[in-house]
């Protein structure tokens, strides 16, 4: 039976890997190919790089990093931070990507997501949606790294993202993002129930019990971790782990 | 040596990387002359059916393919698009398949709550046992992403079985023909054993 993924989700700032709170107060994790090397180790299901400061710095992908990822990589992957043309999505496939992040561009480029997929498939295309909840507790969009609100409904949101041809969405939460107090469960719920394509549940990940919550009780189809990968607890130091196969088994294991 | 093909389609460098990993000779080819050599070769694919069979005959392989393995009995492991494209032809085009094995690839039928491409780590059941798949136990699992599934015509030439909502073969062998439907190379030590196993066949 197809069992949910369990995904870390790594963010890069220049060069190296990194690890936020609500978005902000980056903190140095380690160097992104050893880092990887770790998790080929640790067999994990598959990666996600996110370059956090691409887009709010106005330049595109680290090609030199990612050739050095992917070279090290028997495993699924996919990059995201400043994609907002064709050709770099290509270039980052012919690297060894399977697949490619758009966040901001969705709202610049709304026909970049239908270009790539209609040449790469639309399972090459996850589209990334950040939401934060507003002083009255209403769920916005946000995109640029959470510094530009486009006061969007998130539901409605992944509904024209669907539209315009993405695979997946991976549905952060920036409120809940390095707490480690769970995912957003409501969140995830009204998204996953909206739309027909996989989501994946990302941000506030503290323990194995909240892997299982959102996947059974919000239909993600798959997680992506942060803190939960890269702290050896809450709290506590840098250490790169994954959780246990076997504690993760009963959260996993789906239809 | 294992020749790797190029007709412009797959992650042909993942699969490199996994044979170089390994220890195994590979090339990665588009040149019919040094097709002419191979001894293993491996069909990748990722895309749509209709243009990788256009490129293959295009590129001038299909013929040199058809007498490297129906008449030199070569061994070939097609994988993911590569497997379907050994079938007679897919319900995603029309262009006829290579027809090496008596096989159907047709689209995922909606099916109650399960999304389509059929993406993620799953299991896989043995049809039949196989030096392909020495040492692959229980635990298995590999990683898929397609949106079309295979069915042998011959139940003889099913190799693995998979379950998506319907059941469907998820690799398939006749001779010396073999595909496999998941990303070997994407499927860490699971791949290995699968890429290790067909090198040394």
């Amino acid at each position: 039976m197809l069992q949910a993924r369990i995904i870390p989700a790594l963010l890069l700032k220049q060069q190296a890997l990194v690890k936020t709170n609500k978005f902000g107060k980056p903190a140095y994790i380690g160097d992104p190919v050893n880092t990887v090397r770790i998790f080929n180790e640790l067999e994990v299901d598959e990666l996600v790089f996110l370059d956090i400061a691409a887009t709010p710095t106005g330049r595109g992908p680290d090609f030199e990093i990612l050739v050095t990822i992917a070279d090290e990589c028997f495993m699924p992957l996919a990059y995201g931070g400043g994609i907002n043309s064709f050709e770099q999505a290509e270039r980052i496939f012919k690297i060894g990507f399977e697949k490619v992040v758009i966040n901001s561009a969705l709202h610049s480029m709304p026909g970049l997501v239908g270009q790539i997929s209609r040449v790469y498939g639309s399972q090459a295309v996850i589209a990334s949606i950040d939401v934060r909840k507003n002083f009255w507790g209403k769920h916005e969009v946000w995109s640029h790294a959470g510094q530009y609100n486009h006061k969007l409904d998130p539901v409605s949101w992944a509904i024209e993202v669907e539209k315009m041809g993405a695979g997946e969405i991976l549905l952060t939460s920036i409120d809940r993002e390095g707490t480690w107090s769970g995912f957003d469960i409501l969140l995830t719920k009204k998204v996953a129930d909206a739309v027909g394509i996989p989501v994946i549940a990302h941000g506030g990940a503290g323990n194995t019990q909240h892997i299982r919550e959102v996947i059974t009780h919000a239909g993600a189809s798959a997680v992506a971790l942060g803190s939960l990968v890269v702290y050896q607890q809450k709290g506590m130091g840098v250490l790169v782990n994954f959780p246990e196969k076997e504690s993760l088994k009963t959260s996993i294991n789906k239809i | 040596m294992i020749h790797i093909l190029d007709f412009g389609m797959g992650n042909l460098g993942s699969i490199y990387n996994m044979f170089r990993y390994l220890g195994i000779s590979a090339i990665i080819t588009d040149s019919r002359e040094e097709l002419r050599q191979a001894e293993r070769i491996v069909l990748p694919g990722v895309g749509a059916f209709d243009e990788a069979m256009k490129r293959i005959q295009e590129k001038g392989f299909k013929e040199l393919l058809d007498e490297k393995v129906l008449f030199s009995k070569r061994p070939v492991l097609g994988i993911c698009l590569g497997m379907q494209l050994l079938t007679m032809g897919s319900e995603e085009g029309v262009i006829p398949g290579l027809g090496w094995i008596s096989a159907k690839t047709k689209r995922f039928p909606k099916q109650n709550g399960l999304k389509i491409p059929h993406m993620g780590w799953n299991q896989v059941q043995h049809a039949k046992p196989h030096p392909l798949l020495n040492n692959l136990g229980e635990d298995t699992r590999f990683y898929f992403v397609h949106s079309y599934y295979v069915k042998v015509v011959d139940e003889a030439d099913s190799l693995l079985k998979t379950d998506y909502g319907l059941t469907y073969d998820s690799a398939i062998c006749h001779e010396n023909i073999m595909g496999v439907q998941f990303h070997p190379e994407k499927s860490h030590k699971y791949g290995m054993q699968l890429l290790r196993n067909f090198a040394t066949l």
